[in-house]
């Protein structure tokens, strides 16, 4: 037995081809005793710490993404059952508590390089380099589309490979043979020639004494039994029969239930408030100012919000008293001139000359998008379960970023990190949302305030109106078509930029490319949205390549197309959505087809609407959707997202809309904020394709094409272009002349 | 004190008439499988039945509960089997989030108890009370449509009737 080295601690292994891996490595007894009793029940030995076999040869798969519904815990438990050779039945998933231990290194590694190449020569230094980024950057992160093609791709195939490796070496020593002679299947280790036969859990153990492989190989995708295959998800029998425990549902020993009303206007904070009449109304156990907001803390959530709205507060005056969304968008206009102007505009992407076309061309196609602030509105409204006791505090709820929180709770209260504790429950929906702090925070004061564990609920109304949006954006773009109509130069001026960075960039091969984008704060809170700012962006340039093929009189999915020459994958995916649709089968009277293209978080994927639109009301029929995203590990699991991608992006694109009056949010609960229900909900294709190229994400990528294809379909049936989201402010015309454009 | 009868139980409670429902089923009655979303009956997540009917508990107040049979999500399966209906979402694997399905099972068992063949029509009005956001609505109507397709006994919660389909 080799010695415990670092290498070893923090890695189970390692480099396949150009790829490279980071497992995290625990074992009873040595220096991660702090994780292990977490994952390591009696007579259980401990492989690593993505994967656990017991005496009954069950394989427990500990996954460091939460459950939201967007079924990763499945798959990933599938692709790393797959390299192990596990029976599928015998195979169940814990996820990773919030142990700095369990920092999502893959993930680090894969946001770090983007495209996760790794040169084969910085492997030796590169995984310790990675977990200490990982554990400086408290990623445990579930977001970013990331689970598969991060922590799967790099971590889950490499550490069951290692496992299986690890297996057959310690079967291989005690049998008194070689390695090579030993094949697995179901769980099982088998020696052919003299047909002995045995689990995996009769070496699990000592298995747990030996060094993971550093290069454990492996499958090809020919080899694959469970990738690849549709597998019922592990987490839904309980969401049938109301067994699942959410965070909202979790209860504590003495529980109390709180409920709070935080300034309309963001930035805004208590002045002053009269509690005569609410300290008096039953059940009421304690009423705490929180500086930007009011809590009431009583016996149940019903007394609490009685109580709430009996507070008579007055809410400081603050410099956006007056902001509303026209101004903002006014403000968007200005600073992009004025960024323009000045050379202050900073660039995404410069290629080619466009500006000295855009300057000398004789006639060039201008067009200005913008988008609204959007809720996520999570079905679960926001909540979290605190008890802060004798300097510790412990947190139960539903969060996307646990390890994060554990930190930032840590440092809200000014305790120690070690001294936060976060139990992680199932998510009523993320979106994005769930990874803010925010009300886990809310909860721990309000605890350490009142002296007793608290249950903080906040009502839909808190919930839209205190949200962290999807931006508000404004983009404007010039392009100049040569003598085909091709565009020849594309620029771009937006406002706000997050993430991911290449949201706003084109497959389309133009010569002349000139991105660029300015900074114009608002007092509106940021936060990402499924798909965060390709949400936006997808509806912008796919709008205008739409409009340049309405210019250029040429048929949108064929202009697409020819631009794709360069783009193989890219074109495979319209053409497939093109065909799946019968894009050239006429459509009836206030009917038409409307084409999307977007690539995100490493998935291909392009979308037709169908529409009718009648009486000024839109009807959408149909969505057929194509999806690349590398290879599908779950495929039922890749067309449920693409199917909750588009229906979430049809609702922001038909209703969604949060604005500003007063320098607070007008929307409040789903009466003002409409969604997408089941009589409005589209038929819905999925059609996959797997090309084998790098692996991509599933749980936004859906979203982005969405509106632009809708909004397509409805200039297609119309002749009504819409630039500003969303659809529900536009009065529709019905009676469309074909040749309008 | 109220007296309720949930899920064939009898409980009585100490809590104010006007409490909705839905807060007494949670955190009185420690049945949290009925979620709340909204407080103004617009989400469909706390459905439960009042002798049969969905209804929106949220907004019921607990006084008008009294003396009525109540079914929760944890009172539809029976004893040894699930409803055809949780069978069915199981198999259209309809949950992501799941934390709306409550109330779509109850307004779904519900719906196929009084028209045991619905029309899409027919599913859209009965369900459209009901806010997914994970958007499942496809997977909702297709595991409606496989139990009533299916001839299979509907066990029914609130009166164990058998309907017979097909």
């Amino acid at each position: 037995m080799g010695k415990w080295t670092r290498r070893g601690f923090i890695t189970a292994g390692v480099i396949s081809g150009s790829a490279l891996v980071v497992g995290v490595a625990i074992r009873p007894g040595h220096r991660t005793p702090e994780l292990a009793k977490y994952v390591a029940g009696e007579g259980e030995s401990l492989i690593n710490a993505w994967v656990k076999i017991d005496q009954d040869n069950k394989v427990t798969v500990i996954v460091p993404h939460s459950e939201m519904g967007q079924g990763a815990q499945t798959a990933l438990a599938q692709m790393l059952a797959d390299e192990l050779d596990a029976k599928w039945e015998d195979v169940t998933f814990q996820e990773a508590p919030a142990e700095d231990g369990y920092a999502n290194a893959p993930m680090g590694k894969g946001y770090v390089l983007g495209d996760m190449a790794i040169p084969k020569a910085l492997v030796g230094t590169i995984d310790g380099v990675f977990m200490q980024a990982a554990q400086a950057m408290h990623l445990q992160i579930t977001g970013g589309s990331a689970s598969i093609r991060t922590t799967g791709v790099y971590g889950m195939r490499v550490a069951g490979a290692a496992a299986r490796e690890m297996l057959i070496d310690s079967a291989a020593q005690s049998w008194g043979v070689e390695s090579t002679e030993i094949s697995t299947d179901q769980g099982m280790l088998i020696h052919q020639v003299s047909g002995r036969k045995e689990p995996y859990a009769a070496f699990a153990a000592l298995a747990g004494q030996r060094t993971p492989s550093a290069t454990p190989k492996l499958k090809s995708a020919d080899q694959f039994k469970i990738m690849g295959q549709h597998k019922p998800r592990l987490d839904i029998p309980a969401k049938v029969d109301g067994s699942a425990k959410f965070g909202i549902d979790v209860v504590v020993e003495g529980m109390k239930y709180a409920t709070v009303n935080a300034s309309p206007v963001f930035g805004g904070t208590v002045e002053s408030f009269d509690a005569a009449k609410a300290e008096k109304m039953a059940g009421v156990v304690g009423i705490v100012n929180l500086g930007d907001a009011m809590a009431v803390v009583a016996d149940g959530y019903w007394q609490a919000k009685q109580a709430l709205a009996a507070i008579d507060i007055h809410w400081s005056s603050t410099a956006s008293d007056r902001v509303n969304s026209e101004k903002i968008f006014e403000q968007f206009q200005q600073d992009i001139e004025k960024a323009v102007a000045s050379g202050d505009a900073k660039t995404d992407i410069q290629v080619g000359e466009a500006s000295s076309i855009l300057a000398n061309a004789s006639s060039v196609v201008s067009r200005k998008y913008q988008v609204p602030y959007l809720a996520h509105a999570c079905m679960e409204p926001m909540n979290a379960v605190a008890t802060v006791k004798d300097g510790k505090c412990d947190i139960r709820m539903g969060t996307q970023n646990p390890l994060g929180f554990k930190h930032e709770v840590a440092a809200a209260l000014g305790m120690e990190s070690a001294d936060v504790t976060i139990t992680n429950y199932f998510m009523g929906g993320g979106f994005g949302r769930r990874s803010n702090s925010d009300v886990a925070i809310q909860a721990a004061r309000i605890a350490r305030e009142v002296g007793v564990p608290v249950k903080l609920i906040w009502s839909r109304e808190e919930d839209v109106q205190h949200d962290h949006y999807r931006p508000a954006v404004a983009s404007n773009f010039q392009a100049v078509l040569n003598a085909e109509g091709l565009p020849v130069a594309w620029a771009n001026q937006y406002v706000d930029k997050h993430e991911p960075t290449e949201a706003p960039l084109i497959p389309y091969a133009i010569a002349n490319q000139d991105i660029q984008y300015v900074d114009s704060p608002t007092h509106v809170p940021f936060g990402p949205w499924r798909s965060v700012d390709h949400s936006q962006h997808g509806f912008f340039t796919e709008s205008f390549i739409d409009e340049l093929a309405v210019e250029a009189k040429q048929d949108p999915y064929q202009y697409r197309r020819e631009l794709l020459s360069e783009q193989p994958r890219h074109r495979a995916v319209l053409d497939l959505v093109a065909e799946k649709a019968g894009w050239d089968k006429p459509l009836g009277k206030n009917r038409g087809r409307g084409i999307a293209l977007q690539e995100s978080f490493g998935t291909i994927v392009a979308e037709v609407v169908e529409v009718t639109v009648e009486n000024a009301e839109v009807s959408v029929d149909r969505v057929v959707i194509a999806v690349d995203a590398g290879f599908a590990v779950a495929p039922d699991g890749l067309t449920a997202q693409m199917e909750s991608g588009i229906i979430y992006g049809l609702t922001a694109a038909l209703y969604g809309e949060i604005s500003i009056e007063g320098g607070s949010v007008k929307q409040a609960n789903f009466d003002t904020y409409p969604m997408v229900r089941m009589d409005d909900a589209p038929e819905i294709e999925t059609h996959i394709i797997n090309s084998f190229e790098s692996w991509g994400g599933a749980g936004e990528p859906g979203t982005p094409g969405t509106a632009p294809a809708l909004t397509n379909a409805i200039f297609a049936a119309t002749g009504t272009r819409i630039r500003q989201l969303p659809v529900s402010n536009y009065a529709l015309n019905v009676d469309f002349v074909e040749d309008e454009a | 004190m109220i007296n309720l009868n949930v899920n064939g139980k009898q409980y009585s409670v100490d809590v104010a008439p006007d409490t909705p429902l839905l807060w007494v089923i949670r955190e009185n009655l420690d049945l949290t499988g009925t979620k709340f979303g909204c407080g103004i009956a617009q989400c469909g997540a706390c459905t439960v039945h009042l002798n049969g009917t969905p209804i929106r508990s949220c907004t019921t107040p607990v006084s008008s509960a009294e003396g009525a049979m109540i079914t929760t999500i944890e009172g539809v399966a029976s004893a040894d089997a699930l409803h055809p209906i949780q069978q069915a979402w199981i198999e259209e694997q309809v949950p992501q989030c799941g934390y709306c399905q409550s109330g779509q099972i109850m307004s779904a068992v519900a719906l196929l108890r009084d028209n045991p063949a619905p029309t899409d029509g027919e599913i859209d009005a009965a369900m459209s009370g009901n806010i997914c956001r994970c958007g499942m609505y496809g997977r909702v109507k297709r595991a409606i449509k496989r139990v009533a397709s299916n001839d299979v006994q509907i066990f029914d919660p609130q009166t164990s009737l058998e309907v017979q389909n097909g």
